[in-house]
């Protein structure tokens, strides 16, 4: 199997997130960046199918602040390649991203083979401008699934477990080579011990590929970004532990559950 | 604006999903204030019957063809593409729903219209149409504009009332048959909810726990409250992933719908895929130590702290007040 798995940074939602003055885009002072929740799971679900099917699992993504760190641990857990386009990201939208990676895919050296999977997360915090997944199958071509929790290979095809709501999920068939948009993993995904992480960051190469970016960034107008204002705010309850958790007895014994 | 606004019209197993007539809704105040008509496209063969719930529109067309049943998204985008050519559409409304995931990039992509993710408001202003889309988690908003209102949103689901998308009026209908290549994507059967050891949608107290819990060893303390509460530990979605508790227990857009009378939120940070699950609880608690939490904006009562720390002591005054 020709796995691969594509990695975007998102801006970890822990910390506070500032507007710039620009009024549309993210004070990048602040920002911390990590690895998409749903990346960690494509990436776990690319590793186990090679454990079954073998192959090779090559993890792509474009530059971005410390991606070299995750693009490392990838290759620590179990990754074959790690390859970073080099294309300036700042204004990038999903639709011009798509374009870059469908070129990438173009490439003699990395061209969509009878048994490739492309395995991109679902749906990233911020994809404004609709999820790559998609996107890149209709650049390639490509059948696409998305929120997708379970892969299994059978002849020339996939067998993937898609989610509906309401816990109920459907199975269908998707013929290779495919984009599958997953969600999660059939497990979690594994941990890797930070020693083996900085192991590989001395005996292993990051691949890079040279990009000019697209023409056009993104086809939305984007009039401004704010913060939400807090409407309808909970009644808060302050105070020490002792006290809250006295007024949390009241408002539960209020509602008639004690 | 002068061209039509079309709503694609979800179903699933026979009932059209409540997202429709929440884009029902908001389509026809759109299309009232800029005096263009409101569409529906019903796509598939067992939806064809379901027309007459779509009163709100205009006019539906329907694609009553066996290969739009739970059709790929590649496939329905190109059952839109064919509607929109024929009937002069400007803006389509998509639900941000996990069944309707990729048909409006795959749409984009066929027509160039620009694709708007993430919707849960929309104003004319000056012939254009301002999107207003939620990000990050719920942390930022972005208002987006489509020229000449001309566009596609993805509406998410919970933004509008349901209700003001009902009505008793007949739509007329417009049978379409759509050329479809055969897909390389098949549905084979569907994989029912998995049956837990308790059923959380019947709970009238739910214990919700989140990230903040932190490990797996800290979920008990959830489970200990619960107990002496009489109700249920459920959870969001990083919880059930790392494997802390089962499947069965997700709550939000791909787990279960939940309406306890309380909610606690305990290291939730309020993501809209969460809270879409269980917005309708008639009492909902959050603890999390970010005072900036989105799930403060919707709870009744807040607490900012530490709920490791908390738990404890109030696990004890319950119990002191019970006897
Ligand atoms: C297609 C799709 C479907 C999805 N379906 C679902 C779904 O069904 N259900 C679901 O829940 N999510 C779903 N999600 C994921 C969703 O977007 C969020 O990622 C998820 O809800 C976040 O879970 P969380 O609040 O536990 O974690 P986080 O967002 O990481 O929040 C953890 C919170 O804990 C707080 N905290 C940390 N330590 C403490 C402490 N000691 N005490 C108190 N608070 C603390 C932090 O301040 C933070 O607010 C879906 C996403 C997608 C894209
Ligand atoms: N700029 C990017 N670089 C690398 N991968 C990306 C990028 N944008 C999107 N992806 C992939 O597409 C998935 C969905 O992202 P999004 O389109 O932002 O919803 C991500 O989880 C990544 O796997």
């Amino acid at each position: 199997m020709n796995l691969y798995v594509l990695l975007k940074m998102v801006p970890d939602t822990v910390e506070e997130l500032n507007v710039a003055t620009d009024g549309k885009s993210l004070d990048s002072e602040f920002l911390r960046f990590k690895l998409d929740d749903p990346d960690e799971h494509a990436l776990e679900q690319a590793l186990l199918l090679k454990e079954k099917h073998g192959g090779k699992v090559t993890v792509v993504a474009l530059d971005a602040p410390e991606v070299d760190e995750v693009l490392f641990t990838a290759l620590a857990k179990g990754a074959d390649r790690a390859v970073k386009i080099l294309v300036n990201q700042s204004g990038l939208g999903t639709v011009a991203a798509a374009r870059v990676l469908a070129d990438y895919f173009a490439s003699a050296s990395d061209k969509i083979t009878s048994d490739t999977l492309v395995l991109p997360g679902s749906q990233a915090i911020d994809d404004l401008e609709g999820e790559l997944a998609p996107s890149l199958a209709a650049a390639l071509n490509l059948p696409f699934v998305g929120v997708v929790s379970g892969v299994t290979l059978a002849k020339e095809q996939a067998v993937v477990t898609k989610e509906f709501a309401g816990g109920l999920r459907g199975e269908f068939e998707v013929a290779l080579p495919a984009v599958l948009g997953i969600q999660s993993a059939e497990k979690p995904p594994r941990y890797v011990p930070v020693a083996k992480v900085r192991a590989v960051m001395k005996s292993a190469k990051i691949e890079t590929v040279d990009h000019t970016p697209p023409d056009r960034l993104i086809r939305l107008e984007l009039d401004r970004m704010y913060k939400p204002e807090a409407a309808g705010r909970a009644q808060m309850l302050e105070g020490a532990p002792e006290g809250i958790a006295d007024k949390l007895v009241e408002v539960l014994a209020n509602n008639s559950v004690i | 604006m002068a061209t039509a606004i079309l709503v694609l019209a979800e179903q699933l197993r026979g009932e059209i999903a409540d997202i429709t007539f929440e884009m029902l809704g908001a389509g026809r105040k759109l299309a009232s204030a800029s005096g263009v008509p409101l569409y529906a496209a019903l796509l598939g063969s067992e939806a064809a019957p379901l027309a007459a719930r779509l009163g709100l529109a205009d006019k539906v067309f329907v694609a009553d063809q066996p290969q739009l049943n739970l059709a790929p998204a590649h496939t329905i985008a190109v059952a839109l593409k064919a509607i929109l050519d024929q009937a002069q559409v400007g803006l389509v409304l998509i639900g941000g729903t996990n069944g309707s995931i990729g048909i409006g990039s795959f749409l984009s992509a066929k027509t160039g219209l620009p694709l708007v993710n993430f919707g849960r408001a929309a104003k004319l202003e000056a012939g254009a149409v301002v999107v207003t889309s939620q990000l990050f988690g719920g942390k930022i908003l972005s208002d987006v504009k489509l020229a000449d209102g001309r566009g596609i949103v993805s509406i998410y689901p919970g933004a509008f009332p349901v209700e003001a998308g009902k009505s008793e009026g007949t739509p007329s209908v417009e049978k379409v048959d759509v050329a479809i290549e055969a897909p390389k994507v098949s549905f084979k059967q569907y994989l029912e909810p998995e049956k837990g050891d308790v059923d959380i949608t019947k709970q009238s107290v739910l214990v919700g726990v989140g990230r903040g819990m932190q490990t797996q060893d800290n979920v008990q303390l959830a489970e200990d409250l619960a107990r002496i509460l009489g109700g249920a530990v459920c959870a969001s979605r990083p919880v059930i992933d790392q494997g802390w508790l089962p499947l069965s227990r997700q709550v939000g857009k791909s787990g279960m719908t939940v309406k306890p009378r309380v909610y606690l939120a305990l290291g939730i940070s309020g993501a809209p895929e969460h809270w879409e699950g269980m917005q309708n609880s008639q009492c909902i608690i959050a603890v999390n130590t970010d005072p900036k939490a989105p799930i403060f904006d919707g709870a009744h009562y807040g607490v900012v702290g530490d709920v490791l720390e908390l738990l404890p002591i109030l696990i004890d005054k319950v119990k002191a007040r019970k006897g």
